[in-house]
């Protein structure tokens, strides 16, 4: 290094400004993209809910239409009475698993893991297609058994009920319960209990006075999300309330988007579930801040496995149980159907084709598009939203400029929207000209990217966290600016976290539905949407072999990000 | 020639002053430590020379070129230097080879002056045979020395090392704490050295600069910065130390329980009201019986309060008569004294330093 350039003042003051500019630039740039993806749709949202639909004067009479009629408002208490009876039985499922598989010398685990993680990616609309096969009333596969065993005339099951709607929701949804449990389980000292033992408590009394309370905040956390999803979830309320004539609050936004669409209502009709999500997320927050993880926090010590004698085969049983409901007998059944003739001709070679999916590939007017649309969305979703979550995690965890938090937040904010309501506020924001994005893959394309920005944003930021600033100053020191530090180390060393969050925001986006249906057009079908097209038509056997294409491309997805990435990169919870 | 100047440098985060008033000059080929408790400044001093934060006040020179000031910060690649970080920073994606060639190829050396000079480096610091392994198959000691050659290998205008040694074990930090000594009269880089540890910095510095609070306690040599400690921070910093706080009254001073002759205190003549001194363990000296005659020191007589034997040592505490006070003093594996036996201790004035009286403090 010479001195002369040292001592060139200009040069110092004109590299100076060259370094600054890039980064406000960058900064406005996302700031501008935030508002576009976050800020604008919510603010039309609002907007939307408090205009005459036709002189766009300020009005509170959508606020009438969507609560004046009684069926609105049962509507809504079914929703809520929803998400109380799954958190229920999510709670139910969940933490004797979780506790059997963190704590207990119960055989298996492994396995169990697994079909969680399987009842985790699950698309629950698949599963209630596959639970319709199954317990349909009279002709489901559970009722036939039924009723050849007993010779009773009519089934005992009935799928299209209150009870079948939440028992469908619940096991897709318990493991938000398990992950944050076991999470929570995996940090708690064996040294408590056993302080715990040394003072004369029991196994069992020792489990419930200190190891559950100890992760109850956790417990409650998981509860919270729990409640949310299934007060927010579209698909499977569509294909099993619908028929069995009632509505929670999203079937009933999708007939405010029947024809005429009424845009305004539903806008109104969204507005207290998205209201009763930042409340309850809120109140997760403040759980999880006040009772914290403190007490579970430092390196805990060894954990001991606690030695259940015979009963840790009751318990493997029951896990056996909970995750046949969820994953082996509907992924049979979908199997069988989508191999079959006609389903209810049962297994026989003489009923086995592969037809329904040469149909969906080769012959189907639109199905191979659903395929393709999926995965094109999907993967141009996933680059917007890293890119956007890698640049402001980059910037806010440096701390390059000062107001970086506001970016952060604005980030985030997608967590606490409901899919069904971000869709219906980018249909306010974009629907209309001057942009008339409704129905183009642009609009599914970004909706999706902000729905799962909050994912990336999380995982980019804990990666980028991970890794030492010291790495990239002495880059700096050495001579390097900061794009090479970015390019030569911090690119490097995130590769296969960065790879994971691409990931985990690719794979709901695969899938994704809510936001999908009240956004899709007629040559922008993803598969989900499609898979609600074709339940209408009532053919299970192309209806099972489209659902399962979509599922083992999500096998196989999670299963090369799994070797890559680590068993538990999907059932990870970030602490802290 | 100054190499590095430090010009009333300061920094403040929002209210909070990190920084105050450090103003120090390295002359060429220099290695000064900035030694201190932690929250102390010394970390922010140099990150403010590498450049990686901005001053709030005052300015960084080096070879009289303006690098640092409120308005202007010359970016770190462009200061020439090198810094060997806490964490050591080495990137676990480069073999040993590419890490140190890493700052030559930057400077595009050319291959064969490049290759040259990263061979020779690699023999310095004993890596050769292991030039193309990853760090993470490398220990604690050998991720050191690849952080050193990576430094060094570019021969920085100056070299600067955070707390290089925190995570090593104790016999691992004696060896490299020599090992950076015999790098740095090797090639004789200027050199700034941050630790918490004082032997650190007494084995490996020319000068000491001690901080506390944000600001400059001390500049001294190693053997000064010991043996006349200028504040009672300092004093009782490096290495352990006896405060004895006394008045001056009329030929004499009163300590808490014992008097002594004020005309042997050291700089007798400019002694104030309110005297200060510290007094380090070994300068004191126990005796079984009282002094035959000897004015030549300070004699204090007490009691046996505490023992430890240490194995090279006995660590004694002795309180004069009916105070407070207690005295630690060391004593040789042979000079056994019982508990509560009565001594008399005899402090060498030549041995001791004057510090300032703590304030407010009336006794």
């Amino acid at each position: 290094m010479s001195q002369a350039q040292l001592t060139d003042a200009p040069t110092i003051a004109t590299t100076r400004r060259r370094t600054f500019e890039p980064l406000l630039l960058l900064w406005i740039a996302l700031a501008v993209a935030l508002l576009f993806l976050v800020v604008n749709p919510l603010f039309r949202l609002v907007q939307l809910s408090l205009q005459d639909a036709d002189t766009g004067a300020f009005t509170l009479a959508n606020y009438a239409a969507a609560y004046g009629r009684e069926r609105y408002l049962v509507a809504m208490w079914n929703s809520l009475a929803l998400g109380f009876w799954v958190t229920v039985l999510c709670l139910i499922f969940a933490v004797p698993l979780a506790w059997a598989v963190a704590r207990t010398d119960m055989p298996a685990k492994g396995a169990v893991r697994l079909l969680v993680l399987g009842a985790f990616v699950t698309p629950p609309y698949l599963g209630s297609i596959a639970w319709i096969l199954l317990a349909g009333p009279n002709s489901g596969w559970l009722n036939r058994v039924w009723m050849a065993l007993t010779g009773a005339d009519h089934g005992l099951f009935n799928i299209y009920s209150f009870a079948g709607l939440v028992f469908n929701i619940a096991i897709y949804s318990f493991p938000y319960i398990f992950i944050f449990t076991s999470a929570a389980l995996d940090v708690v000292s064996s040294e408590m209990e056993d302080a715990a033992n040394i003072l004369g408590a029991g196994t069992l009394r020792t489990t419930f006075r200190i190891t559950l309370p100890m992760v109850m905040p956790a417990i409650l956390a998981g509860a919270i999300v729990t409640f949310l999803e299934a007060i927010a979830l579209f698909g499977t309320p569509a294909l099993i309330a619908i028929p069995a004539r009632f509505n929670v609050v999203t079937t009933q936004l999708l007939q405010f988007f029947g024809q005429p669409i009424r845009a305004e209502v539903a806008a109104a009709y969204a507005v207290p579930l998205l209201l009763i999500t930042v409340a309850l997320f809120g109140v997760q927050r403040l759980i999880i801040r006040r009772r914290g993880f403190i007490a579970l926090t430092g390196k805990g010590g060894d954990r001991r496995t606690i030695e259940l004698g015979l009963w840790r085969w009751v318990m493997l049983g029951y896990a056996l149980f909970v995750l046949s409901l969820s994953v082996v007998l509907p992924y049979f059944v979908l199997a069988q159907a989508a191999l079959s003739k006609a389903w209810g001709r049962g297994l026989s070679l003489s009923n086995l084709t592969l037809h329904n999916f040469t149909y969906l590939l080769f012959e189907h007017e639109t199905a191979r598009q659903s395929v393709i649309n999926s995965f094109t969305y999907a993967a141009a979703a996933a680059c917007i939203a890293m890119t956007l979550a890698l640049s402001i995690a980059y910037i806010v965890s440096r701390r390059l400029l000062p107001a970086a938090g506001v970016l952060s937040f604005v980030a985030m904010a997608p967590f606490v929207v409901p899919g069904i309501v971000l869709a219906i506020a980018f249909y306010a924001a974009y629907a209309p000209p001057p942009l008339a994005l409704y129905g183009t893959a642009t609009i599914l394309i970004l909706a999706f990217a902000t729905r799962f920005l909050p994912i990336g944003y999380a995982n980019a930021h804990a990666a980028i966290r991970s890794i030492n600033p010291e790495m990239e100053d002495a880059v700096r020191i050495l001579g390097g600016g900061r794009l090479l530090a970015i390019r030569r180390v911090l690119v490097p060393l995130m590769q296969r976290s960065l790879i994971g969050a691409w990931l985990l925001v690719f794979i709901p986006a695969t899938r994704e539905l809510s936001t999908a249906m009240f956004l899709y057009g007629p040559n922008t079908r993803t598969m989900s949407v499609m898979l609600m097209d074709m339940s209408e038509e009532g053919n299970f056997e192309t209806l099972a072999a489209l659902g399962f294409m979509l599922l083992a491309s999500t096998l196989v997805i999670v299963g090369l990000a799994t070797s890559l990435l680590g068993r538990d990169f999907m059932l990870r919870r970030e602490r802290g | 020639m100054t190499k590095l100047s430090l010009i009333d440098l300061g920094k403040s985060f929002g209210a909070t002053p990190a920084v105050q008033n450090v103003t120090l000059a390295l002359q060429p080929g220099e290695f000064v430590s900035l030694l201190g408790p932690s929250g102390c400044g010394k970390t922010t001093t140099l990150r403010m020379i590498a450049g990686f934060i901005k001053p709030t006040a005052g300015r960084i020179e080096m070879n009289g070129a303006l690098l640092s000031s409120p308005s202007q910060v010359v970016p770190p690649e462009k200061r020439g230097m090198s810094m060997i970080f806490q964490s050591y920073a080495i990137w676990p994606n480069m073999t040993v080879g590419q890490n140190v060639a890493f700052g030559l190829k930057l400077r595009k050396l050319g291959a064969a002056e490049t290759n040259e000079r990263l061979d020779r480096m690699l023999d310095v610091v004993r890596l050769k045979h292991l030039k193309d392994r990853y760090p993470a198959e490398l220990s604690g000691g050998q991720q050191q020395r690849v952080a050193l050659a990576r430094a060094i290998v570019i021969e920085p205008e100056v070299l600067l090392l955070d707390e290089p040694l925190s995570n090593l074990d104790a016999n691992l930090r004696e060896e490299m704490r020599s090992e950076i000594r015999r790098l740095h009269d090797a090639f004789r880089i200027t050199t700034v050295y941050v630790t918490h540890d004082q032997a650190e910095a007494m084995v490996t510095s020319d000068r000491i600069v001690v901080m506390n609070h944000g600001r400059i306690e001390q500049v001294d040599d190693p053997v000064s910065m010991y043996t006349r400690p200028k504040t009672r921070f300092v004093a009782g910093f490096i290495g352990r130390t006896n405060f004895l706080d006394g008045r001056l009254d009329g030929g004499s001073i009163a300590f808490p329980g014992f008097t002594v002759r004020a005309d042997l205190a050291p700089d007798a003549g400019s002694l104030t009201r309110d005297a200060s001194f510290a007094v380090r363990p070994q300068n004191i000296v126990i005796h079984r019986a009282a002094p035959a005659g000897g004015n030549s020191g300070w004699w204090v007589q007490g009691r046996i309060a505490e023992r430890a034997y240490l194995g090279e040592y006995w660590e004694y505490v002795v309180r004069p008569a009916d105070a407070d006070l207690r005295l630690r003093v060391i004593a040789a594996p042979g000079e056994v004294y019982a508990a509560d036996e009565s001594v008399w201790l005899e402090i060498d004035p030549r041995s001791i330093a004057r510090i300032p009286s703590p304030e407010g403090t009336a006794l």
